[in-house]
């Protein structure tokens, strides 16, 4: 830590923030998010494994409106992650640096993590009133 | 290392980059992060199904779901290469933002022993049910 209080350049606090810069740092938060996610995979992978009474009790965490609302947040955070993760793929092979082409890429990942998300939410409900009877 | 490789001025850049430089990890850290990138594209896909039947199974089902030597080899490879990009981003975050010495270098170790533990735990879940 400096001794002296230097002055700093401006940064995030002058800016309008493009769409690259909050999508740039979304990626880094929902990044954060999914690592305390695999936490909570590996937690429900150790109910299943302990027995049927664990398990009981996770299926009711997750069914209750706290566990779908992580569950919700969640599911956006991958479907995010996931397809701006792509998009990361492609700079690194080197394509995609125009400025158009990166605020295009950026409406069509935000466009893909809800669509993406919707699937989900829609598969789950669908499979709900389906033949399968949930034994939460 | 290379066994007999003379570490002096000799080096080219291309050389130090890749591991021997003053980090002594040159691009290791962003090829990696790269690498599991790739890899938990299919890997979380298939996790998102696995998760979608997991939703109706009751606990005789998600035991046999799981059971499958596909479905454990597969959650198993999920489980490492989630904790491995998470250890690495996180490495980078923490490195970005925690400007205190002692406390950046507790949060990174502490990051590394709960991913580690975390994926040694998952990997015996896994096992336990696989070959149950």
């Amino acid at each position: 830590m400096p001794q002296v209080a230097r002055p700093l350049s401006p940064h995030i606090q002058v800016y309008r923030w493009p769409l690259s810069m909050a999508l740039s740092i979304v990626h880094r938060a929902t990044g954060v998010v999914l690592a305390l996610g695999t936490l909570l995979i590996v937690w429900f992978l150790l109910a299943l494994a302990n027995g049927p009474e664990s398990y009981a009790s996770v299926r009711a965490l997750c069914a209750s409106w706290f566990g779908m609302i992580v569950l919700f947040g969640w599911s956006w955070a991958l479907a995010f992650h996931l397809a701006n993760g792509v998009r990361h793929l492609f700079w690194d092979a080197g394509k995609g640096y125009s400025i158009q082409q990166a605020k295009t890429s950026g409406v069509v990942v935000v466009v893909l993590s809800l669509i993406l998300t919707g699937l989900i939410w829609g598969c789950v409900i669908l499979s709900g009133t389906g033949a399968q009877g949930g034994s939460a | 290392m290379i066994p007999g490789l003379d570490r002096s001025d000799m080096q080219t850049p291309l050389k130090r980059v890749q591991g021997l430089g003053s980090a002594k990890s040159g691009t290791q850290h962003f090829i990696v992060q790269r690498i599991t990138a790739v890899a938990l594209v299919p890997l979380v896909i298939w996790a998102v199904f696995l998760a979608l039947v997991l939703v109706h199974a009751d606990y005789a089902h998600a035991r046999a779901l799981l059971h499958h030597p596909f479905a454990a080899v597969w959650l198993v490879a999920f489980l490492i290469a989630a904790l491995w990009h998470a250890q690495l981003g996180l490495q980078v975050v923490i490195e970005d933002y925690v400007h205190t010495r002692w406390l950046e270098a507790a949060s990174q170790l502490a990051v590394k022993f709960v991913c580690v533990i975390a994926a040694l735990a998952g990997v015996v879940a896994v096992a336990r049910i696989a070959l149950a």
